[in-house]
């Protein structure tokens, strides 16, 4: 092939590029022409009327054609010059820039947690606190428990489960449930639950042992729905749509927190808030996590854990070299179960009320997507793909002076999961193995290398 | 006997748009083994695509044939639905071809979620009630005053879709299109080494079941005139279902699927509890993986050592 | 029949479908040689590794892996003619393997087995590939997970022996300075040596190689029958291998076993089956009494 002269090279570039972007303007065009150009309305008599957004549709194809044009004039040839010029030695200094940040992230992250209730009562004072510390603070960290709970499944043991759900659910309706109908505390049916979840996820897993990838994942979806429509339809036990309310909150070791002469404020001289439960529900989850952080670590150096990644790698060697790989997928399974019985007993706590709704596919969807975001296997890269996608939903909340701009119509908070979808599908593009892909092995002989993600694999299960 | 006639008559009705859309499951899943998650509310976009399509013809246009709207309808939807997946799968699959086999997974689901969120915000929220079209009905037989009806909807979508899948079958039986999927489908590589072109046959494959979908989605707004932006999800895992239970990959399966899965439905509901109709569709998911993994008609995979 | 045979294979049939892989197959290997199962491709010789590693189970036919002495092959028909699948006693144990599922057959028959198409934990390290190896053991030795969450030291003890025991097979097969690399960043010669050292820390008796030579160049050749040598002569493991390469059988067998279309057309010492002409007809493709006129055509 001949080289193109180099001034013709740019102009053809450009010529390319608007036709790309032409290409890409009229094809915005049909796909929103409905959608965007029209909006159905109800109109005084309830019938459906049609209403013209000409302007909104044009803005959305102009926003097409503008964003084609930046990626083949500025980020394509961006991408290029950065392929050719390629420093020897930047990929090494690269890794040991990463080594240092992930050596002082673990104590760093470890620290701002714990001291989080206090730096938010200093930043906001008391009035803005519990917004913080529950919105963001309990919210994440529940997430973060699930996802590091669903990593022991998917991301270790290399087994697809779409319907993780289900057993936050059964350990929310454990507790719900048990805690309204015995009076049992916190703390004690804290584990009742969690085994309980054990337990059905051990009763799941029996049936869909042999199933494989995808038919797994289709196989715990149904699962997870089958288990939330159960819940919607046996109204005498659940509840049904209704859920369940009233749950007693979690008490100070027997001391509750209300405004009481015996609650928590009182016994202790202090003026009432709410603020205290919203404190101690943090440290709770925080300790939750913590305990669940501790244990996978734990499992990983462990036969069992061992087991996990070795059945992801390779199921057939696993039992050539005497694996019982039965027994190790249902540990997987119960282990997840387990962690997720946990995070759900103390949901219904925090909330005091649970209905199927909390339980929905949705839920399961996003704490896969945390465990593949993040990177599977990557505790920490689950850590940080929870608070930025659970996070960044959050602070979705908090954008009112976005209604300055688009005005007081525009409402932030329901285009929270229009972009949590589409921020998964584009980390999947620019990171498909999640944002922490590389592995540390379990055991060392001389020095522990980390491993390079290409040759992790992903798991058939 | 004359309430199982009726059912069977429901059953079939329903069993026609699961087999639509699990078509487009079966033939995603043949060519590139996955699970295209956001199938389900592509099929939900194109009734809304077809609500819009339907309102601009009766309300501005004018137009009262109900049999010249419902055809216009149809090619709209076909054609915005086909460009609809295209893109989709141009922007958030593509890329991922050949990558960790879970990105592809995933990203539909982000998919799934992104166009339930879009149909929510661009078109509210509240549910989209049409007023109802072609209500006449037959009597086809009585009994103690009790009447078995086929209405003319249900003779419309048995019609549409019989034609539908006779010319479907056509193309992928009879032509060159149908020779490059089923290549692609055994092996890529070889199939782009003997020059078939790889990515441009499976676009074609995600627009045929895209184009399937929506004629579902056509004939669901005109079956119970409402839809709303979360209906992709419930009617898409039953399709999904009705591609399993056929024998994922399988074409002629996924239709005897949906049939299969339409009158479970029905019939469940009419003598056990409509309540847990999804119990039982969910059930007969699990039941099939479990039991049949390769379906009625699929072909058994053998575990190589 | 051999008495002190490890293996006994008898009246062993597999049928897929309509097709027969293997029919009535019956030979035995020693315990403390090389026994080697040969024939050309497609011949069933994985169909029959396979059948003995219980990956798949025979349509017909027994096999029986002896843990004792010569007299304990008495008690194979009482052993037959029951239920159990293995007799256990303080004369050894006897196994009916075809009784038993893959796991079952490494963890307690002691059969441990290799890949054609090598399958080792890509992702995890060499070390790591040596440790899943000795797993068994670890479970009983963590309490089942319980003492090892626990952290007591009864499981660091037993963790640190089962590193050192993977660093002494590291040693062996030349691979000590690898010992923290991923294993699938190893070159192929070294991956198939690595697989056998991890067949060989679950401590079998009886050791299946399937086709451990191919691919390999002349001196990682030489290399691994060194290694199968010493796994003969240091070891109490008895070795089992394919291979449809006559050079490197004929160098390190005792004992050959030639299988085509499913069926034994000899068994012998490897002179025996040098010189037999049903095996040179069998792969050179030809009809018995053609064997003379094509060898001397090509030379042989």
């Amino acid at each position: 092939m001949t080289a193109p002269s180099p001034a013709s090279e740019p102009r053809t570039d450009v010529a390319r590029a608007l036709k790309h972007a032409a290409i890409a303007g009229l094809v915005s065009f049909g796909m929103l022409l409905p959608l965007i150009g029209f909006r159905t309305i109800q109109d005084m008599r309830n019938e459906l009327v049609l209403e013209t957004r000409p302007l909104l549709l044009a803005s959305f194809v102009l926003l097409t054609i503008a964003g084609s044009l930046l990626v083949s004039l500025v980020l394509v040839p961006w991408k290029q010059r950065r392929a050719a010029a390629h420093i020897p030695g930047e990929s090494v200094r690269r890794a040991h820039w990463r080594a240092h940040v992930a050596k002082w992230l673990v104590p760093f992250a470890l620290g701002f947690v714990v001291l989080y209730p206090v730096i938010v009562l200093l930043g906001t004072g008391f009035g803005g606190a519990v917004k913080w510390i529950d919105n963001f603070g309990i919210q994440i960290l529940i997430y973060v428990m699930l996802g590091w709970g669903l990593n022991i499944v998917v991301g270790l043991a290399g087994l697809l489960d779409l319907g993780y759900v289900a057993f936050y659910a059964v350990g929310a309706y454990s507790y719900a449930l048990l805690a309204k109908e015995f009076g049992l505390s916190f703390w004690i049916l804290l584990p009742l639950a969690g085994t309980l979840s054990a337990f059905w996820g051990i009763l799941l897993g029996f049936p869909v042992l042999r199933l494989r990838g995808d038919y797994l994942a289709i196989v715990t979806l149904a699962f997870g729905e089958i288990i939330r429509l159960i819940l919607i339809n046996w109204v005498d036990f659940t509840g049904g749509y209704a859920g369940v309310s009233g749950i007693p909150r979690p008490t100070f070791f027997g001391i509750p927190f209300n405004a009481n002469d015996d609650g928590f404020a009182a016994v202790f001289g202090l003026e009432f808030t709410p603020l205290y439960r919203t404190i101690f529900l943090y440290y709770v989850i925080l300790g939750l996590a913590l305990l669940t952080a501790f244990v996978t670590v734990r499992l990983r150096r462990l036969p069992v854990g061992r087991a996990w990644e070795a059945l992801r790698e390779d199921e057939i060697a696993c039992r050539s070299l005497g694996l019982n790989t039965t027994n190790t997928k249902l540990t997987a399974f119960a282990m997840g179960a387990m962690f997720g019985g946990f995070a759900g007993s103390f949901f219904a706590a925090r909330q005091g009320f649970i209905s199927p709704e909390s339980f929905t596919f949705m839920e399961s969807a996003i704490i896969l997507a945390i465990v593949v975001l993040g990177g599977m296997g990557s505790m920490i890269g689950v850590a940080i793909a929870a608070v930025a996608m659970i996070g960044g939903t959050e602070i979705m909340r908090e954008l009112e002076f976005l209604k300055l701009i688009f005005g007081q119509d525009f409402e932030p908070t329901q285009y929270r999961m229009l972009l949590f979808g589409l921020a998964m599908v584009l980390i999947m593009i620019w990171k498909p193995r999640g944002l922490i892909s590389t592995r540390e092995p379990s055991a060392f002989l001389k020095e522990r290398k980390t491993v390079a993600a290409t040759f992790v694999e992903e798991g058939r299960g | 006997m004359e309430v199982f006639v009726q059912q069977l008559i429901n059953g079939i009705t329903l069993g026609s748009i699961y087999g639509l859309i699990a078509i487009g499951y079966t033939m995603v899943f043949g060519i590139i083994g996955m699970v295209n998650f956001a199938h389900g509310d592509v099929f939900m976009v194109s009734s809304f695509i077809a609500l819009v399509a339907a309102l601009v013809l009766t309300t501005w246009l004018g137009i009262s044939s109900v049999f010249l709207s419902l055809f216009i309808v149809l090619i709209v939807g076909m054609l915005l639905t086909s460009l609809v997946s295209w893109t989709i799968e141009r922007l958030a699959y593509r890329p991922l071809r050949g990558s960790f086999r879970l990105a592809p997974l995933i990203s539909a689901i982000g998919m799934s979620i992104f166009l339930m969120n879009f149909v929510q915000v661009a078109q509210g929220p509240r549910n989209k009630a049409v007023p109802p079209m072609l209500q006449q009905v037959i009597v086809v037989m009585e009994r103690d005053g009790y009447e078995v009806t086929v209405s003319y909807r249900q003779l419309v979508i048995w019609a549409v879709t019989a034609f539908l899948l006779l010319a479907f079958w056509y193309v992928v039986s009879k032509t060159s299109l149908g020779r490059a999927q089923r290549a692609c489908e055994q092996d890529q590589k070889m199939a782009s080494l003997t020059g078939v072109d790889v990515d441009q046959t499976i676009s074609i494959t995600f627009v045929i079941g895209a184009a399937l979908a929506a004629v579902a989605g056509t004939m669901y707004l005109m079956y119970y005139g409402v839809v709303s932006f979360s209906d992709g999800f419930v009617p898409g895992i039953k399709a999904f279902t009705a591609a399993v239970l056929g024998g994922i990959g399988s074409i002629p399966g996924a239709v005897i699927g949906g049939l299969l899965i339409g009158l479970i439905e029905t019939m469940w509901s009419a003598y056990f509890s409509i309540d847990y109709k999804d119990v039982a569709a969910f059930s007969v998911l699990v039941i099939t993986l479990i039991f049949l993994p390769q379906g009625i008609l699929g072909r058994p995979e053998v575990e190589k050592v | 029949m051999i008495p002190d045979a490890i293996l006994r294979v008898e009246h062993l049939t597999m049928r897929f479908g309509g097709l027969v892989a293997v029919h009535d197959l019956s030979f035995a290997a020693r315990r403390g040689e090389i026994t080697a199962l040969i024939g050309p491709n497609g011949a069933g010789k994985t169909t029959v590794f396979n059948c003995i590693t219980g990956f798949y189970k025979p349509t017909e036919g027994r096999i029986a892996l002896n843990r004792g002495g010569p007299s304990l092959w008495n008690e194979l028909d009482a052993l037959t003619a029951s239920s159990v699948r293995s007799r256990k006693g303080p004369g050894g144990s006897l196994y009916l393997l075809e009784r038993m599922s893959d796991y079952l057959v490494t963890m307690d028959a002691r059969v441990a087995r290799t890949f054609q198409n090598i399958r080792l934990f890509r992702g995890m390290t060499v070390l790591e590939n040596l440790l899943v190896a000795q797993h068994n053991k670890l479970m009983i030795a963590s309490g089942f997970t319980l003492f090892g969450i626990l952290g007591l030291p009864v499981y660091a003890r037993a963790e640190s022996a089962a590193i050192e025991r993977a660093a002494a097979w590291l040693e062996k097969i030349g691979l000590i300075d690898r010992a923290d690399d991923p294993a699938g960043d190893l070159p192929y010669g070294a991956q198939r040596r690595l697989e056998i050292a991890r067949a060989m820390c679950t401590d079998p008796v009886l050791l299946c190689l399937d086709e451990p030579a191919a691919g390999l160049n002349p001196r990682e050749s030489t290399e691994l029958n060194e290694l199968l040598l010493s796994i003969r002569d240091e070891t109490d493991t008895s070795v089992l291998l394919i291979e449809h390469d006559m050079s490197v059988v004929m160098q390190i067998s005792d004992h050959v076993v030639v299988l085509d279309y499913g069926v034994k057309i000899s068994d012998g010492s490897r002179e025996d089956v040098r010189n037999d002409p049903k095996v040179i007809a069998a792969y050179l493709g030809v009809e018995e009494d053609e064997v003379e006129a094509v060898a001397s055509e090509v030379g042989l």
